[in-house]
């Protein structure tokens, strides 16, 4: 076991490995790169990593794995049967638990040598600060925007570097924002995209093994900071496209006009995030159009009768072949295009996995002139609930 | 000059699923231009109303920055490479 923990307990740092941690690092330890110096430095290293999801399991594991002595796991959701697809850090057995906590048991079993903290709790503008401070790095391993801005902006305030990936689909971005002299996030993305625009992993997917590739990413920058050696990302873009297996990188220079860490900073203190971003802040961040709306129920009463309806589905054509209610499929980003296919003098309900996008495709219709046109609240998924589950949900 | 846009996988779908198209162009600007004017769907997801590029895209003349360059009016040489590079952040929406 560690002789003396430190780190995030006013604890003085540990001037020496244990034979159990010289025997387990050995493999770093016969690096001259790392040597006894380096892992002295990852075990009286403060690692802070926000989120345990697809991110933030690679991140967990090989941090934990190459001794950072001190690991907080901020995330306040629980694990779903569809994580397991990606967030490796959890087994079946851990559906339901809290993430933070079946991630902190993984991590210490994997090395009881350091010390693993879970903080099981939304991470907001009123915590951020103080639940940073104690922390020397900062770990972005979040699912969406107003956290990353967030994430970002408490980093800058305390001087913390902030070690971010971002994944979407097959592609991948790395960088290390908030060092002396480089960049932010927002010296980056001034804005964030408004809600809806961007699908997320439930709505667009995401092959499993890329938040491996790009939390590993991450977590070799994270000890580079730590042991002060290589070249890191600061400054640097990285991209990574999986399907093509390609890296690539781009220049991220720090805006001098930075409203965070400009030379004339305006943003003195942590903001309301999800006004930022154009979010009402609660527990469902993307934002519903208003649209006259059929529930399953209503709409399956109505086919029973006999009612004329044309089922008009914009989901993808791999999506359909998951599960259908045989309807039309015109997918969301061909309506505009193909908008002439389409009857209105019938009475079209739209629908699609959840009701986002067909909401946003009966908006469209009703702005084009179609008077009836209703969006299938719950899309789908609500449909397997509430009248077939024969009906696969995905 | 024939320079090559790529186009970033969540706007793919407005773009007849192509992950890049080449124009000739001799500056950024035109470029995009030509690029909306083939592909309509992707203007709205690129520029604002007033026609000024969308604060969480990014384009880039092979590795800087066109904010650090010219902007729109960056010009451009045979084989240069225009990326659009959109804020992502993986992804949950419950």
């Amino acid at each position: 076991m560690a002789s003396t923990t430190q780190a995030g307990t006013g604890m003085k740092p540990a001037a020496s490995l244990t034979n159990d941690e010289i025997l387990r690092y050995s493999r770093h330890l016969i690096m001259p790169e790392v040597g006894m110096e380096g892992q002295l430095k990852l075990k009286n290293a403060k690692v802070l990593l926000i989120g345990t999801g697809g991110l933030g399991a690679p991140l967990g594991l090989y941090l934990a794995a190459a001794g950072v002595g001190h690991l907080g796991l901020v995330d306040f959701d629980v694990v779903d049967f569809t994580n397991l697809q990606r967030q490796v850090t959890f087994g079946s057995s851990d559906v339901g638990k809290s993430k933070s906590a079946a991630a902190q048991a993984r991590l210490s079993n994997l090395n009881p040598a350091i010390n693993v903290q879970s903080f099981e709790t939304q991470l907001t503008s009123a915590n951020a600060l103080e639940l940073f401070k104690e922390f020397d790095i900062i770990v972005d391993g979040t699912d969406n925007f107003p956290t990353r801005y967030l994430v970002n902006d408490a980093c800058i305030l305390l001087g913390k570097p902030n070690v971010y990936g971002s994944i979407f689909r097959f592609e991948g971005q790395v960088t290390v924002f908030g060092m002396p002299g480089g960049p932010c996030y927002r010296c980056l993305y001034p804005e964030p995209p408004p809600p809806g625009l961007v699908p997320s992993c439930a709505e667009g997917g995401v092959l499993g093994v890329l938040p491996g590739i790009v939390g590993s990413i991450q977590a070799m920058e994270t000890i580079k900071l730590i042991i002060g050696r290589g070249d890191s990302l600061v400054g640097r873009l990285m991209l990574f496209d999986a399907l093509g297996m390609k890296f690539r990188e781009l220049k991220l220079r720090k805006n001098p006009h930075c409203p965070m860490c400009g030379t004339s900073r305006t943003i003195k203190k942590l903001i309301d995030y999800y006004e930022f971003c154009g979010v009402r802040g609660e527990e469902s961040p993307a934002s519903i159009m208003q649209v006259p709306e059929i529930t399953p129920r209503e709409l399956k009463a109505r086919l029973d009768r006999g009612d004329d309806l044309y089922i008009l589905d914009v989901r993808e054509p791999h999506e359909f072949q998951i599960c259908n209610l045989q309807g039309h499929l015109i997918p969301l980003g061909e309506l505009t295009r193909r908008v002439h296919e389409l009857d209105s003098s019938r009475e079209i309900i739209a629908h699609c996995r959840s009701g986002k996008r067909s909401a946003d495709a009966v908006d469209f219709l009703r702005k084009a002139g179609f008077r009836k046109v209703f969006n299938l609240k719950g899309g789908i998924l609500a449909w397997s609930d509430e009248v077939d589950p024969t009906v696969p949900k995905y | 000059m024939p320079v090559r846009v790529t186009i970033p996988t969540p706007l793919r779908s407005y773009a007849g699923k192509l992950d890049s198209a080449e124009f000739s162009a001799a500056t950024v600007g035109e470029a995009l231009s030509q690029l909306t004017t083939r592909f309509p769907d992707l203007r709205k997801h690129l520029f604002n109303d007033e026609g000024k590029l969308r604060s969480f895209v990014n384009v880039y003349v092979n590795d800087e920055d066109i904010r650090y360059l010219a902007n729109q009016s960056t010009p451009t040489k045979e084989g240069d490479l225009i990326s659009i590079i959109p804020s992502i952040a993986g992804g949950c929406s419950r």
